[in-house]
């Protein structure tokens, strides 16, 4: 930005030499490509390095594979872990950000509907560690006889099959995801459902439907694509977040369903920032090809969601 | 059977700000009544009035009585959702719904109540409707089509249908024609002549000749001045409003020396 | 009327007339079920010995089936439906709002004692079981972030430009669209992976330095920034732009003079909360800044503590029992810390946003 002051043309000399501006549109937009192929470079490079530094992965085992026989099981097992946590937190925060962005968007009165929006905000803004140390230290004390009582009374599902021995666990680590991702998605349905055309909501209005008959009616429908790829969005953040597992989760790198037992699947994330202070030679390359792996899968799921968001806004 | 409304010292407001302020008509039965007036002065928000659909816009109140059968609309007991059930209503712009076909656009609205309807019984109430609305000879053979795929002018006519499938007492129309062109605009004007044997209609248009040729009753609407909230300057027949009407302000209008 | 031919329009029934008052539930039906629902909850609780997760519990069920089942009875089930899906609708904002609540109550009542003048004052050096403080950590986060800024603010803000002055719908400009709307999903570990990869490669293995962090936190920022801005710069009406061209006067000073001013308060809105967003990133700084106990000022040099990192190693160190109280009280501590400083950017991106907003009338 400084270099639009050096190269300033004076603004009462209509007779100045037309080369000085046309320099300075030439510089200027050199300077905002410039920025814009910059930005291109740098994502290349981030794949570019990632890649670079995760061939050397592909041969290890054993010690430098953290005990796996090669990458591909190393990798497995966190990779299930990933996408579990990331499931469990979107089961939990999809109904209730649909159901806040309908307060927000339709029951709520304006004026309230600006301060819960501001408040809901608020959540996007706490610090991913500090939800994790909240987790870590509140939220899973707050878990724990819930979980006993589900192991108790719901242990033939596999899903809590236990035994519970700490409230630590994948499920508690899906809450406090649930609760990131939580804010995300609620903008975006929010969004959605604000650009539903009042001419259709009036339309079921005025036919007699009630405040829920309009929304079946006239908001849902419209909204469809919208909310999925907020749901899809909202997933890529679940499943990149690192801090929140890695402080919340008491993981063993198991593959299992069970989600209240001490025997936890870890996330690729959580493995990383758990062992890289650790790691050295190979083992660094292992923990790259990791962020690798997460990065196409987050890439794949953010894809899909813009493109439905893209295909949605056109469409509407 | 059609019903007459009452509309006795009514003011409308948008939050502090008054919009329309003291106004008197009656509305009769199984006549066509039309409000005109200049842009803003509040004809479409006399009519949201009418079903109670103002208040959909937040802040939006009324004062005063609309009474209709006998019945306020604005008494405490009474439930808006039942109102607009009897008061049916087709807007500005033609809204079907997008996502439904055009055999449950029609239905849109009698499904809210009879959650189970039989299937000879819903496609007499769609074929009634559509052939009401003198849409059923256009799309009879396409009717699991989406009703976005329609012309402007069947897609009203379509809205139309929607709004008489429940059959209601009273239709309410606000400026249907104005994003029409001129035959689809005149396909509705022959529907609104066919449609006041069984309805009470009220429609705003800011088409004199529209309101000269569709109306048995004419209600003038005016700001005071400028900044100042709208009124009803003068209700009469048509055809008094039209070739000697009683206020000045309506001749000078009429006459097309403002507006 | 129902099997006729008839092609006259479906007029209503002449006899008929239907009533438009339904028997309706008052205004403070939904106030009296709630305090019934939470009151009877509360009543078999409090005999039974629930817990107060058990009485809310109940309380909500009853609510939830009392009254739709009251408004179905009185008002028909299609208001009870209406009613049913309202209270659902309205629990989930309050169970939304229940982990903000806490985890900011959590924040203030243990970090708050932890806050005295050391605190602020003294580093971590030579300090094992209590005492010490966080300066090096709130110094480190400064430095980190205003590198960061540094970095993106420009970048971001130019790349905009050009998206919006110069390349409108071409080819560079469409790829560039889409691979920032990547960049915003990009997870901040691999930001961090990405940092630590590069450094590595220059510096050899092990590198520890605190300039590769504001990197990782510059690849997070910049596509928010970019985003914010563009937003802005749309915002801004063509007719000004036009205006300026008519006098003749060159594109790159419309832009300087008349479009980023006129979009300033946005952009600067923008860039604010894009920093506090990066403010408490955590797992990028972890893997390339590192920790360190004692206060470091050189960004090119060695490790530096950052609140983030700081609060992840104080509450997962272990280490002696007896110490394992201070480290948490220390987290807890920096971590209310941490959320002040976020919430204030917040706050003063807020305040900027709505002072600088174009005054619209309404």
């Amino acid at each position: 930005m400084s270099t639009t002051e050096t190269e300033r043309t004076p603004p009462r000399e209509p007779e100045a030499p037309r080369g000085v501006s046309r320099r300075g549109d030439t510089i200027f937009a050199g300077l905002a490509k410039g920025s814009g192929l910059f930005i291109m470079l740098a994502l290349a490079g981030v794949a570019l390095f990632l890649v670079l530094q995760s061939l050397p992965a592909i041969g290890a085992s054993g010690e430098n594979a953290y005990g796996a026989d090669n990458i591909v099981l190393y990798i497995w097992p966190l990779l299930f872990g990933t996408v579990l946590a990331a499931i469990i937190a979107l089961v939990i925060a999809t109904p209730l950000a649909i159901g806040v962005a309908l307060v927000i968007s339709v029951y709520a009165p304006r004026r309230i509907a600006r301060l819960l929006g501001y408040l809901i905000d608020l959540l996007a803004a706490v610090p991913s560690v500090v939800y994790g140390l909240w987790g870590r230290e509140t939220l899973q004390s707050w878990v724990f006889p819930i979980y006993q009582w589900l192991a108790d009374n719901l242990g033939w599902i596999p899903l809590f099959a236990g035994p519970v021995t700490t409230g630590r666990t994948i499920l508690t680590a899906g809450i406090v995801l649930a609760v990131m991702a939580l804010p995300i998605i609620t903008a975006l349905c929010r969004e959605v459902f604000a650009q539903t055309p009042t001419m259709h909501k009036e339309a079921a209005l005025a036919l007699g439907a009630t405040r829920w008959e309009m929304i079946k009616m006239a908001v849902f429908p419209y909204s469809r694509s919208g909310v999925t790829s907020a749901i899809l969005l909202g997933l890529g953040r679940a499943l990149g977040e690192t801090m929140a597992v890695a402080l919340v989760l008491s993981a063993s790198g198991v593959i299992t369903i069970n989600l209240i037992s001490s025997q936890n699947p870890s996330t690729i994330a959580a493995s990383i920032a758990l062992n890289y202070a650790n790691a050295s030679g190979i083992k660094t390359n292992v923990l790259i090809a990791g962020g690798l792996v997460l990065f196409v899968v987050t890439f794949a799921v953010n894809f899909l969601g813009r493109w439905l968001a893209a295909r949605g806004q056109a469409k509407g | 059977m059609a019903k007459s409304i009452d509309i006795s010292d009514v003011n409308i407001y948008y939050g502090d700000f008054l919009a329309v302020q003291g106004v008197n008509m009656t509305v009769k039965a199984r006549q066509v009544t039309a409000f005109i007036g200049p842009s803003g002065c509040g004809k479409s928000t006399v009519l949201r009035t009418l079903n109670r659909m103002h208040e959909v816009i937040p802040g939006a109140r009324v004062e005063g009585k609309v009474v209709v059968d006998g019945q306020s609309l604005y008494d405490p007991s009474v439930d808006p959702v039942a109102v607009r059930r009897q008061i049916g209503m087709v807007f500005q712009r033609p809204n079907p719904f997008p996502t439904m076909s055009i055999y449950d656009n029609v239905l849109a609205g009698n499904k809210l109540n009879a959650k189970k309807m039989k299937k000879d019984e819903a496609d007499s109430i769609v074929e009634k409707s559509l052939k009401g609305a003198n849409l059923w000879n256009e799309v009879k053979d396409r009717l699991a089509k989406p009703g976005m795929g329609l012309s402007g002018g069947q897609q009203q006519r379509l809205c139309i249908a929607r709004a008489i499938a429940v059959e209601p007492q009273v239709l309410l129309m606000d400026e249907p024609c104005s994003a029409l062109d001129p035959i689809s605009t005149s396909a509705i004007e022959d529907l609104i002549h066919e449609l006041k044997s069984d309805y009470t209609i009220v429609i705003v248009t800011h088409n004199m000749q529209q309101a000269a040729r569709v109306s048995d009753e004419t209600g003038f609407f005016n700001l005071k001045a400028t900044g100042e909230p709208g009124q009803l300057v003068e209700f009469n027949s048509t055809t008094k409003m039209f070739s000697n009407p009683d206020e000045p302000a309506t001749e000078a209008y009429i006459s097309g020396r403002f507006g | 009327m129902a099997q006729t031919t008839q092609t006259r329009p479906p007029g209503p029934d002449d006899t008929a007339s239907v009533p438009l008052t339904k028997p309706q539930l008052p205004g403070w039906a939904p106030a009296l079920a709630a305090v019934v629902a939470f009151g009877a909850a509360a009543l078999v609780g409090l005999l039974l010995g629930w817990g107060v997760v058990g009485i809310v519990a109940v309380g909500w069920i009853l609510l939830l089936i009392g009254l739709p089942a009251w408004s179905t009875a009185v008002e028909g089930s299609r208001k009870g439906t209406d009613r049913l899906v309202g209270t659902v609708v309205w629990s989930t904002l309050a169970l939304a709002l229940l982990p903000l609540i806490a985890v900011l109550w959590e924040v203030i009542s243990r970090g708050a004692p932890a806050l005295n003048a050391t605190f602020f004052t003294a580093s971590q050096s030579g300090v094992l079981g209590a005492g010490g403080g966080i300066y090096h950590a709130i110094m480190g986060t400064l430095i980190v972030t205003l590198i960061a800024t540094v970095i993106s603010v420009p970048i971001g803000i130019m790349a905009a430009i050009y998206l919006v002055e110069y390349g409108k719908k071409n080819r560079l400009s469409q790829v560039l669209t889409f691979l920032i709307d990547v960049m915003t999903g990009i997870p901040s570990i691999v930001a961090g992976l990405f940092a630590l990869a590069l450094f590595t490669l220059i510096f050899g293995p092990g590198v520890r330095m605190a300039v590769g962090g504001s990197i990782a936190l510059s690849v997070l920022m910049i596509p928010i920034v970019v985003r914010s801005t563009e937003e802005m710069l749309k915002l801004v009406p063509d007719e000004l732009r036009e205006g300026a061209y008519a006098l003749g006067v060159p594109k790159w000073r419309t832009i300087v003079k008349v479009v980023l001013p006129t979009a300033l308060g946005g952009i600067v809105t923008g860039a604010t909360l894009a920093v506090a967003r990066v403010a408490g990133e955590t797992a990028p700084l972890l893997l390339i800044v590192g920790t360190f106990r004692a206060t470091n000022f050189n960004p090119f040099d060695g490790a530096m503590a950052t609140l983030p990192v700081l609060i992840f190693s104080e509450a997962t160190r272990g280490g002696l029992q007896e110490y394992i109280p201070f480290q948490l009280e220390r987290a807890w501590g920096a971590a209310l810390v941490l959320i002040i400083i976020v919430m204030a950017l917040n706050l003063l991106a807020r305040v900027v946003g709505s002072y600088f907003s174009p005054k619209t009338g309404r």
